[in-house]
């Protein structure tokens, strides 16, 4: 019974929400509005399929492929270092605890905090801030990529190294290896399937993100998409889509290659 | 001395006192067997040596130095000096026979070269020599999960010969080997002591091992030191009740009678 | 094996470079100190947030404004999910289910902020146009979720109320629906989690809520104004966060 309270109660909250959305079906089917849209709709068809236009968009798939790798890249050299330095098993000072104990403990905080900050933010938001600062185009959509994903990664890829078996690791840190080698020859060989495996998924969701980061001018297919979409030129949109749906299959598939490569 | 212990206790966080006040010394290149039944502390004591647990009272002094008044830097300088075998050799599965062994010297090497050896293995030589002490040079190139357990526990022990440490500490590390096997591993390991002049101390749940290969038995239960003799001078009736709370019989490799010493006859350990 | 994992890492590392190349993107010239400052000066610029009592309530409305987006938009589309279900799970025969399991295939493709500006050509700037893009888009993922739960309901009640004679639409809410409601509203309360994060930002677009007045105050260089409202994104997605952890250990227990 409770279940269905909460249901009950849930729909009544929903009321007031009909009124805030300014909820109106009507609006879809004024005259004005129906004839603009029908218009557009039916612009939809034939694709265009112009020699010019599909250079365009090839050159626009190829930056938003590119954006996603470089912004992945990116927040990788972002994440590495930070997670090495909040893995709590990789910690030399944590052993006994030896010297320096209180000021790592002190130093792990304000980095986990940080990198939650920066994936608190989502990615488009990043990216409106980004073409502000640097200006329209693609670097602001490798920098918000970069930023937002590098606070993703750097928490996962710590959170991997210490659900690992960490027995190796400890093992050198107690013959005096140092923090570097310790993870490179304690968890690196356990670990890398599983931290490849996140990357690559993390590429795959920058693919998509690129070309959403598109419509606030962080260049790419979405970039392209926003002008036809202004221009109301249907055909270009259909077209548009139709690359976007191709190329989230092929990230897709890549991505599972990769993995099946790697595992 | 190169290894003192006065009063040392360790509590662990649970509150359990797993080392109660023990004091004792062990000099250079001394070879000591720590005997008693599971749960005594044996595994703590090594891990106090191996600067792994810290005390929680008293004082150690491990090779001149109290490791926890060191710096960081002197810390570890100190630990690369002291090399465990463990008791499930901590190897990750997927790497290299080669860079499991090389990787006992990564608190020597600089950085740069740790780095580049897992490219390329630094010191493919060296590797090989120790693994051929352990009758397993063949495996150099092999995957670690594609070894056995014995196969494996000796590139646990390659490794730690491969480090050169000054001291040599092994917890229980043949007690999923089988009895031919161990011989050669605590042998092994004895003669490296030996032919170096550095500190061995094994924990060992195999009595009749202990007594055959080491000149110095210390016995442990309940946290403190119950007896701490040479072989010849161990009793059946002492053993038996450093037992006592475990079982009837004094554990040896498959159940083996223990080989009572005639009155008179003085039992020599190898290398005394 | 090893020489496949090198082949793989050249190749991954020559295409970075390459994406860089292609963008032209100059990292250093782009974290010159020159740049560096510049965009130090501008993320300045967003402090001290804009707090003022007056600002504040604007920034109460817009949240609410989003979490109301999220939660009709969620609605309807668990309404226009069920209705596709029932069709994409073969209730009215084949064609009818490959008809129903294109349709929210098309949906479920197109992402949120696409359908976002495609309706507030529509429909017009502000929140409608939002909750209608959440709609089209989650109608497409629930409903392939909700037919995916009909199919594999269990068929028996659903026969025996048959053989004793029920009326199909009866049958339908006698028999199915009590195996599957739990589930049903758990997608959908799940959904709603995920589409409150969503409607935060379809604003910028021009969809109303939160990201609206993010892109406004953005354009207008009111940075401190923006910063409010980021936080205000921030804040209210862990409150969902909390929010939903409990309900859903709620509805488990």
């Amino acid at each position: 019974m409770p279940r269905l309270a909460l249901v009950v109660f849930l729909l009544v909250l929903l009321w007031p929400g009909f009124r805030l959305t300014e909820f109106d079906p009507a609006v879809l089917f004024e005259a004005h509005s129906r004839e603009t849209m029908g218009k557009f709709v039916s612009t939809f068809f034939p694709l265009e399929t112009s020699a010019e236009f599909l250079r365009l968009v090839a050159r626009s798939t190829l930056e938003t492929l590119a954006i996603a790798t470089a912004g992945t890249a990116l927040a990788l050299l972002l994440a590495a270092p930070f997670a090495l330095m909040i893995t709590r098993t990789l910690s030399i000072s944590r052993i006994g605890p030896g010297p320096g104990y209180v000021l790592g403990r002190a130093l792990r905080l304000p980095v986990r905090f940080a990198l939650m900050f920066l994936r608190s933010i989502p990615e488009i938001v990043w990216a409106l801030l980004f073409v502000r600062a640097v200006g329209l185009g693609p670097a602001a959509g490798v920098l918000a990529i970069g930023i937002t994903y590098g606070g993703m990664l750097g928490k996962v890829y710590s959170e991997i190294l210490e659900s690992n078996d960490t027995r190796p690791a400890a093992a050198l840190l107690e013959t005096g290896s140092g923090r570097m080698a310790a993870f490179f020859y304690g968890m690196w060989p356990v670990a890398l399937p599983e931290l490849v495996s996140y990357t690559v998924y993390r590429w795959e969701c920058a693919v998509r993100a690129s070309v959403i980061m598109g419509f606030v001018g962080a260049g790419g297919l979405g970039q392209q998409m926003e002008l036809s979409l202004r221009m109301l030129s249907g055909g270009e949109v259909s077209t548009i889509l139709l690359v976007f749906l191709l190329l989230v299959v092929l990230a897709d598939a890549v991505s599972a290659f990769l993995r099946k490569v790697t595992a | 001395m190169s290894i003192m212990l006065e009063r040392v206790s360790l509590e662990y966080p649970n509150g359990f006192r797993a080392i109660r006040e023990v004091s004792c010394g062990i000099g250079r290149g001394e070879r000591v067997a720590i005997i008693g039944p599971s749960g005594a502390g044996k595994t703590t004591l090594l891990r106090l040596l191996a600067t792994a647990l810290r005390p929680t009272t008293g004082s150690l002094n491990l090779l001149g130095a109290d490791p926890w008044r060191l710096d960081r830097a002197g810390l570890r300088r100190l630990r690369s000096c002291i090399g465990m075998v463990h008791q499930v050799p901590p190897i990750p599965p997927r790497q290299r026979v080669v860079t499991a062994v090389l990787a006992g010297r990564l608190g020597q090497w600089p950085v740069w070269k740790s780095l580049a050896s897992l490219i390329y293995p630094a010191d493919i030589r060296g590797a090989g020599q120790m693994l051929a002490r352990m009758e397993i040079a063949d495996k150099l190139f092999e995957r670690c999960d594609r070894l056995s357990g014995g196969q494996l526990q000796r590139v646990g022990v390659a490794r730690v010969l491969y480090q050169q440490p000054d001291l040599i500490l092994t917890d229980e590390p043949v007690s999923a080997v089988d009895p031919a096997l161990s011989d050669r591993i605590i042998g092994e390991l004895n003669r490296e002591a030996v032919a170096r002049g550095v500190m061995l101390v094994a924990s060992l749940h195999a009595v009749d091992l202990a007594l055959h290969w080491f000149p110095r038995i210390i016995g442990v239960r309940g946290g403190e030191i119950v007896f701490d003799l040479p072989p010849v001078r161990i009793s059946d009736a002492m053993l038996r009740e450093l037992y006592a709370s475990e079982s009837a019989q004094v554990p040896t490799q498959d159940n083996r009678p223990l080989e009572t010493v005639p009155p008179g006859v003085r039992r020599r350990p190898m290398y005394s | 094996m090893r020489a496949v994992h090198w082949l793989v890492a050249a190749v991954l590392v020559a295409l970075t470079w390459m994406s860089f190349a292609y963008l032209s993107l100059d990292l250093g010239h782009l974290f010159a100190a020159e740049a560096l400052v510049q965009m130090g000066q501008y993320a300045t610029s967003f402090f001290p947030p804009d707090l003022s009592a007056d600002y504040l309530m604007r920034v109460g409305q817009g949240a609410l404004e989003t979490i109301a987006i999220s939660a009709v938009g969620t609605a309807l589309a668990a309404v226009l999910g069920l209705l596709l279900a029932l069709p994409a799970a073969g209730r009215f025969g084949m064609v009818a289910r490959a008809v129903a399991r294109l349709t929210l295939n098309f949906l479920r493709s197109i992402p949120e902020l696409v359908w976002a500006a495609l309706m507030v050509m529509a429909a017009g700037l502000g929140p409608f146009a939002g909750t209608l893009a959440l709609a089209w888009h989650t109608t497409g993922v629930i409903g392939r979720l909700f037919a995916e739960t009909l199919e594999n309901a269990p068929r028996e009640p659903a026969q025996a109320l048959r053989l004793s004679g029920s009326r199909a639409g009866l049958v339908f809410l006698y028999g199915t629906m009590p195996n599957v409601v739990a589930q049903l509203i758990a997608y959908s309360l799940y959904r709603w989690e995920i589409n409150i994060r969503m409607a935060a930002i379809l604003g910028v677009v021009g969809a109303g809520g939160l990201g609206q007045m993010l892109y406004v105050s953005l354009s207008l260089f009111h940075q401190q104004q923006a910063m409010t409202v980021i936080l205000a994104m921030l804040v209210l997605v862990a409150v969902v966060d909390g929010a939903s952890a409990r309900l859903r250990r709620r509805l488990a227990g």
